[in-house]
């Protein structure tokens, strides 16, 4: 059954759209995923035999381009709601180009870890180094799903499906989007104050 | 839906039978279709219908008979090893065609012995008792108890299906390849899991069993988040949190804790596959094989146990919770009285989530962790002796001078409750870190978590079985097939994990292929075989229950619509609902869930959906106000 058919006659429960509530609790589960990559990293520092290493000074500017992308896809969700079609469909064209960015960057990223001794396997690696890489990585693997959310979502305002009375697409694509550059900071933060 | 618009729908007064007079009429009448469209399932292909079908009940029924096929399987691996430590001189030359190479001069292979163990657990814990238990119920249960039409995402749901079949397949494949399955143990610790040098089992076999595992975990988050979100955003009119079944805050709470513990697991088996694979030492450091030094400096193996156990110790109450929920509500039904302390079993369940993610090192006290530290740990354990001691004290409760009718699923109830007690006991001795630490590697520790959660969620698996077969296959199960399971199955767990006490106090360790090789043990022979028979002899019985669901699903006794004269919602529905569960308007829920035998009303059961108008004879003071 479709469940909007019958939600008027439910109890309200958080209010929220079924989909809103699924959503949430994917970040959730994303988060404990994460929360237990940094306490393990953070358990495993204090046992000893753990190499410091340097972060890449381009993670500050992969850091800064998320950070912008959130703005861009902020400003995106604001114009589905003044019924603004050709902003949203500009604001998520810029999330979007600032999301690959973000991901290239991180990809140069990694070479610049190399080239500073920081490997993630084989004889010369430490867990230090190799839990940055699996940090980035595994944060790189949600943000492709995601720019495809974000793809789904642009293919509908440029159907015309997203406005200010349908905005549970938009909204639950900028939430999710928020969640992934603001785990971002905090994983930039954490390594910064951490290595 | 199309044969269900044919049939007359039937108020649930008209239909019951056995209980004290008939049920008040409720205030929705179902019997309209005008308001229903049911348009789109006419011509469903049957692809469509059983197989990738995205209706709850249906799904539910696909979880089920996947666990069962599971719960067969690992049952003749626990058997086979159960061969070897009963009979270790014994020749198991007759298993050759079955095993194969296995089977080396009529020896079990001691290495596959490790794998049968490793196997027997793993499929035991995930796939019978977490997929096959809570995704069998919540999905059955949650949308016809709360009152809705089917799960917040049905697509989700059918994912979470095929995720865990794929995964089911992966798995079993592993058992079929050369180097045999994975054989670490199902808690895989590293090193020994991180090595294929280490041991057959660690090669190709382990691989599998990461990969089987992390889809595994898809399964259950896609699972998990449509569980919680149908229980917050799809409850019927008058449905609020403090109305539902115990069943559903049992669900509900289960999937939290499957929500916020299997990605800890998914990080400890990622960073796994990367010690495996790809030349890391999250886990590895200064290991030396075969005098070579590995290149992996600096890892620490205690680190994945903690990611493990974080896991490791929710997935225990993600077992046992769902069980929990439906015990409550099988006796409760079955001693015809409310369930005592319904706010109580709420808090408790409520209770016991929170705790169980802070005792997860309970289960590492012999890593070598500061006392201080372990102490704490011990503390929070044995904290959970007080929710559970609610939870048994509300339990006996509601037996207590009831009307007990004992049917096969009140049987298993009360079964249930009786291992609980038994099993919890011991757990409050393991959870001294000074007592742990005597009785850890020996087979005390094996009785306890059978007994505690191993064989009491399989109870609660078989009483919801027997329970909630009427609804879904709309015939009954046969009774006097259902006493005989029982008490074979009853008297076979016990005979067979009393003795692991026994023997575990007196020091036989757990883990070994053989202990011929120690005199210290060859006073235990016969007591291993007696274990041994008792275990083939309970595993034997649970062939009745099988024979007895299949034969039941086409030849057993039609059901009624209320056979048990239940007050839940799902008994409100059509014997056989369709994909929409409700023919009409969905009921309404006007009071809690136990009104059994309430006085002054003169039947034994007031369903939820029968407005306090209906019942002034029996309405409390409060109660009266809300029918004016």
């Amino acid at each position: 059954m479709n469940p909007s058919e019958t939600l008027s006659d439910k109890e309200i429960g958080l209010g929220w759209h079924p989909k809103r509530v699924l959503l949430i609790l994917l970040i959730f589960s994303i988060v404990m995923m994460f929360a237990a990559f940094t306490s393990g990293y953070i358990v495993r520092r204090d046992e000893g035999n753990w190499r410091e290493f340097d972060l890449p000074a381009s993670l500050l500017i992969n850091s800064i381009l998320i950070a912008l992308s959130s703005a861009s896809m902020q400003w995106a969700y604001a114009s589905a709601r003044k019924d603004e079609i050709g902003r949203v469909k500009t604001g998520m064209a810029i999330t979007l180009v600032l999301g690959l960015a973000f991901l290239v960057g991180q990809y140069y990223s990694f070479g610049d870890l190399v080239a500073g001794n920081t490997y993630f396997g084989g004889a010369d690696a430490n867990p230090s180094g190799s839990f940055v890489y699996v940090l980035m990585g595994v944060h790189a693997f949600h943000l492709v799903t995601g720019l495809v959310f974000l793809a789904v979502v642009l293919k509908r305002v440029l159907n015309y499906q997203v406005h200010s009375r349908a905005l549970l697409s938009i909204g639950n694509a900028t939430l999710y989007w928020h969640f992934l550059g603001g785990l971002w900071l905090y994983l930039y933060l954490f390594l910064l104050l951490n290595h | 839906m199309s044969d269900m618009a044919a049939k007359p729908n039937l108020s649930p007064g008209v239909q019951t039978q056995g209980g004290v007079g008939s049920a008040p009429v409720p205030a929705t009448e179902h019997g309209d279709h005008l308001h229903h469209d049911d348009h789109e399932h006419h011509d469903q292909h049957w692809l469509w219908k059983y197989v990738f079908s995205q209706d709850h009940k249906q799904i539910a029924k696909q979880f089920l008979i996947t666990g069962m096929l599971w719960a067969i399987l690992g049952g003749t691996l626990s058997s086979l090893f159960r061969l070897q430590l009963g009979w270790p001189e014994g020749s198991m030359e007759w298993l050759k065609p079955f095993l194969g190479k296995w089977i080396e001069a009529g020896k079990l292979n001691p290495e596959f012995y490790l794998a049968l163990v490793t196997m027997h657990g793993t499929i035991m814990v995930f796939f019978v008792l977490t997929a096959g238990l809570s995704g069998t119920f919540s999905n059955f249960l949650i949308p016809l108890q709360v009152g809705a039409r089917d799960m917040a995402s049905g697509f989700m749901n059918m994912l979470s299906y095929w995720f865990f079949f794929l995964s089911s397949v992966v798995m079993f494949s592993s058992l079929f390849i050369e180097t045999g399955p994975a054989s670490a143990g199902w808690t895989i610790y590293p090193p020994l899991s991180a090595l294929p040098q280490a041991i057959p089992g660690s090669g190709s076999g382990m691989t599998l069993w990461l990969v089987s595992m992390a889809l595994f975990i898809v399964s259950q988050l896609l699972g998990g988040v449509n569980y919680v979100t149908t229980v917050i955003n799809m409850r019927t009119r008058g449905m609020s949190m403090s109305k539902l079944p115990l069943t559903i805050w049992a669900f509900f709470l289960t999937a939290i804790l499957g929500i916020l513990s299997f990605p800890v697991l998914f990080s400890a088996a990622l960073l796994l596959i990367f010690d495996r694979s790809f030349g890391t030492s999250f886990f590895l450091s200064d290991i030396y094989i075969a005098g070579q030094a590995l290149s992996n400096q600096g890892g620490s193996p205690v680190l994945f146990q903690h990611l493990f156990w974080f896991l490791g110790h929710p997935e225990v109450y993600i077992v046992i919770m769902p069980a929990m929920g439906m015990v409550s509500e099988i006796l409760s039904t079955n001693a015809r009285k409310p369930i005592f302390g319904y706010r109580a079993m709420i808090g408790s369940l409520i209770g016991i989530s929170l705790l169980s993610f802070v005792v997860w090192a309970h289960h590492m006290f012999v890593t070598g962790m500061n006392p201080f530290l372990g102490s704490v740990f011990m503390f929070l354990t044995l904290i959970i002796a007080v929710p559970s001691g609610v939870k048994v004290f509300n339990w006996l409760a509601t037996l207590w001078r009831g009307n007990i009718r004992f049917t096969a699923a009140m049987l298993f109830s009360i079964g249930f409750v009786s291992l609980f007690i038994s099993g919890g006991l011991t757990g409050i001795i393991l959870g001294n870190a000074t007592l742990d630490i005597q009785m850890h590697n020996t087979y005390f520790v094996v009785a306890h978590f059978h007994l505690v959660m191993g064989s009491s969620a399989f109870f609660g698996l078989f009483a919801g079985v027997y329970h909630w077969f009427p609804k879904m296959f709309g015939r009954m199960m046969d009774e006097k097939l259902g006493y005989i399971h029982f008490w074979l199955t009853f008297a076979g767990v016990y005979l067979v994990f009393m003795p692991m006490h026994y023997v575990g106090i007196a020091g036989f360790p757990r883990r070994y292929y053989a202990w011929t090789g120690f005199d210290a043990f060859s006073q235990f022979a016969d007591m291993n075989k007696f274990i041994s028979i008792a275990a083939i002899i309970a595993f034997l019985g649970q062939f009745i229950f099988i024979f007895n669901f299949f034969y039941s699903i086409y030849r057993g006794r039609r059901a009624t619509q209320n056979p048990w004269n239940s007050t839940t919602l799902e008994w409100t529905t059509p014997i056989n609902p369709g994909h929409g569960n409700w023919p009409g308007e969905i009921p309404a829920v006007y009071r809690w869930p136990y009104d059994y035998s309430k006085p002054g009303s003169d039947v034994d059961f007031i369903p939820q959906d029968v407005p306090y108008s209906k019942t002034q004879s029996s309405n409390l003071p409060y109660e009266q106000e809300l029918a004016e």
